[in-house]
């Protein structure tokens, strides 16, 4: 991968310094670590280390059901979980062929979009902080709030959510989700116009910035870049475009895509992006009002095999209690089959490749996490260049531990 | 015998006076670095859209002596390894340094008390600038040690850094304060002052001069965008890594006197100092007394030194810092030859005006 400098003990002629950038780095956001030589303050090797916080999610998952996986998906990339946590119970649905109603992909269209923008607010306001202006972040982290209050309203968490159930959602949204929704759209453009006027055309941050950690279009790709961090480098790959999901196909918004992928880029990438989702949210959000009647009453197909029943019901109902109890304990059983469903998450192309025997939990499951793939490339981005804009190049890279070591 | 004659030549009262000026001076700077603390974390909060401190008595004022009084109870650590002399000598230069500065700062013209008209400068030296810069020069030797002697990577990188941006900065410091001298002809800062209450104030004379005097100011202070010495994304703590306690507390400390004895400094050289504008100070001692114009004096060059004050952590909130190649490239290639050109310019309007040449 590098070629370290190696020396016979004892040797004092080494003329480059070894430090380590993590794992206990203010700079990593999240435990792993750089091996990086340094001659002076150039950079002249880096070796990525992993697996500080490896937890083993692909072995867990073979034996636990859909439903429980979950929570091991909510807690890949912690900053965007409902995106994770809908492409594992999408993943599902395609292997079990439901058909999903509109209103639920469109509501699950506006949660991945509100996670979206708050992945890429808090990877472009720590681009910020790693540059040295703190004020950014933490000007953005309160709009932050507004979002994981939307999610609050729905389903009673923040952070990890656990929102998706399979078929739809574990309850319909609230009228006061759908206000603060609206001021969420209300308060939020004027706020990230302000951030971009902090940013965008300063000049210090983009002589940090240009030229910092660039990739070619055709190294990203051989990589297996996908997401922002190839969009900034000037390919036009999305997955809601190019194998939409959740009827992505159904909204009118463009892919922004940068040129010379360096942090910079990858920086105006975001920026437009959470601009473009804020477009789909509001498209989302009319086409949600247009149901009229029963339609829109919908949260959830009629799976009743694998929709967890409404606690209520379950107290009441004999058949929900049934159900109930199968679904928990693992008794209804996935189709024998295999299948490759992914999502665009915050990151990249997030992957789920899930073969099931037709046990009641996977034969082996594969989450595809695009920080993993973007690591492989810190060493070739930065080598060659200052200790700063190895710092930079990794924030700007959103590079999130959860996901990276899963 | 000779000693004698010394003890009883001494001028007593003007010793008691100047005694009495120095810890009042040095209180007053401690007590104003301690509350930019406190002001500059205000301000970060409503540039942030936040409260800050707000928890230690009434808006939380209390909130800096909380700090100080965790800081002294916090516990030493002085690393196995480390050069424990140096480690600890590190702390202590930084703070002399910040605060020898204060002592040719005229802080206001003169009290009458006694019968005996009291300066409120410590010491009227005729070369008042060599001094501040000599002092200030000084000021990189702590950083150097401190980091150097904690036997840290990080440390000794933040420390090299320290060293070779105040080295490089220091020039254009120095060739701006040429022309400013040959504009004013004198190094005494008190005369400096004076003139500019007689005339115009040297920032309308020297307004290039002013500006890459600010933007080394913020360079020497370490403070964002040059906090590359202590920058906590990339050097964790940077020279001050493995520093705990009081002594991770004077290096603090230090950096506050600094920014506020470089506010003093600059309004002192560039805005009139303790001048109060507007004012023809000679019709004000007649109507309310030398007192209390000197009271006066005191508040207005206060009003300019927080005026800085706040510029310093306006820009540390708002933006980024520079890369450490940027850094070197802004110092060398930018202001330094700004800086000679602003001497040249200078010394050709001098010329001009003395030989009364017109075009």
């Amino acid at each position: 991968m590098s070629e370290h400098v190696t020396l016979t003990e004892g040797n004092v002629e080494k003329e480059t310094t070894t430090i380590n950038i993590g794992p206990t780095h203010p700079a990593t956001h999240g435990v792993f670590q750089n091996i990086v030589e340094l001659d002076g303050e150039t950079i002249v090797s880096a070796e990525q280390t992993v697996g500080y916080i490896h937890r083993a999610f692909e072995k867990i998952a073979e034996h636990r059901t859909p439903y429980q996986i979950t929570t091991l998906t909510d807690r890949l990339n912690y900053c965007s979980s409902p995106i994770n946590n809908f492409g594992w119970i999408i993943a599902c649905e395609r292997l079990l062929e439901i058909k999903i109603p509109k209103r639920v992909d469109y509501l699950r269209v506006i949660i991945m979009e509100l996670a979206r923008i708050s992945d890429h607010l808090i990877c472009n306001s720590i681009v910020g902080v790693d540059s040295g202006a703190f004020s950014g972040f933490l000007y953005l982290m309160q709009y932050r709030e507004l979002i994981y209050e939307i999610y609050e309203e729905i389903c009673g968490s923040r952070l990890t959510t656990n929102m998706g159930r399979i078929g739809g959602f574990e309850r319909n949204f609230t009228n006061q989700a759908f206000e603060k929704l609206e001021k969420f759209i209300k308060d939020w453009p004027p706020v990230l116009e302000e951030f971009d006027n902090l940013f965008v055309r300063n000049r210090i941050f983009m002589d940090r910035t240009i030229g910092v950690g660039p990739i070619s279009a055709e190294r990203a790709l051989n990589y297996g870049f996908t997401g922002p961090n190839l969009r900034a480098a000037g390919v036009d790959y999305d997955v809601r475009i190019h194998t939409p999901y959740s009827s992505y196909e159904d909204f009118d918004f463009t892919i922004p895509v940068g040129s010379t992928g360096d942090c910079y880029d990858r920086f105006l990438v975001r920026d437009q992006e959470m601009k473009q989702s804020m477009e789909i949210i509001k498209q989302a959000y009319q086409k949600v009002q247009e149901f009229k009647g029963a339609e829109a009453e919908v949260f959830h197909a009629d799976v009743p095999d694998y929709y967890l029943p409404d606690k209520k019901d379950v107290y009441t109902k004999m058949e929900a209690l049934i159900y109930h109890f199968k679904i928990i304990m693992g008794e209804t059983k996935m189709p024998v089959g295999e299948i490759y469903s992914s999502v665009e998450g915050a990151n990249g192309e997030l992957g789920f490749y899930f073969i099931s025997d037709g046990g009641r939990s996977p034969y082996r499951l594969h989450f595809r996490r695009p920080c993993f793939i973007y690591y492989q490339a810190y060493s070739e981005l930065t080598k060659g260049g200052l200790l700063s804009d190895a710092i930079i190049t990794m924030s700007s890279l959103n590079l999130i531990a959860g996901e990276l070591d899963a | 015998m000779y000693f004698n004659q010394i003890l009883l030549n001494i001028d007593w009262p003007l010793f008691a006076e100047k005694l009495v000026l120095i810890i009042a001076v040095v209180m007053v700077s401690l007590f104003v670095a301690m509350y930019s603390t406190y002001f500059e974390r205000k301000i970060a909060g409503f540039m942030q859209d936040r409260l800050g401190p707000n928890r230690a008595g009434p808006f939380g004022i209390l909130q800096p002596l909380a700090d100080g009084l965790k800081l002294f109870f916090k516990e030493e650590i002085v690393p196995t390894f480390s050069s424990k002399f140096l480690f600890i000598l590190g702390p202590i230069l930084a703070m002399l340094t910040a605060i020898m500065v204060s002592a040719v700062i005229p802080w206001g013209d003169k009290f009458h008390i006694f019968g005996r008209d009291v300066s409120l400068q410590i010491a009227d030296v005729n070369i008042g600038i060599l001094y501040i810069f000599g002092v200030v020069s000084l000021g990189v030797y702590g950083i150097m040690i401190g980091g150097w002697a904690s036997n840290n990577k990080f440390s000794l990188l933040g420390a090299m850094r320290a060293a070779s941006q105040i080295i490089s900065y220091e020039l254009a410091l120095g060739i701006t304060l040429i022309a400013l001298l040959m504009v004013t002809g004198t190094l005494s800062l008190n005369h400096m002052v004076g003139q500019q209450k007689d005339q115009m104030w040297n920032i309308f004379r020297q307004p290039l001069g002013f500006l890459i005097f600010l933007i080394c100011a913020f360079a020497e202070t370490n403070r964002t965008p040059f906090d590359l010495p202590e920058a906590e994304n990339e050097l964790i703590g940077g020279y001050h890594s493995e520093y705990s306690s009081m002594k991770l507390g004077f290096y603090l400390f230090a950096e506050y006197v600094n920014m506020f004895l470089s506010g003093a400094v600059m309004a002192t050289l560039y805005f009139g100092g303790y001048d109060i504008p507007f004012v023809n100070d000679a019709n004000l001692v007649h109507s309310i007394g030398v007192n209390w114009v000197a009271v006066i004096e005191g508040a207005v060059f206060f009003a300019k030194i927080l005026g800085f004050i706040f510029l310093f952590m306006w820009v540390r909130w708002t933006v980024p810092r520079f890369r450490y190649d940027q850094l070197m490239n802004l110092g060398w290639k930018i202001l330094l030859p700004l800086a000679l050109f602003n001497m040249l310019v200078t010394g050709a309007l001098i010329l001009l005006k003395q030989n009364h040449w017109h075009f």
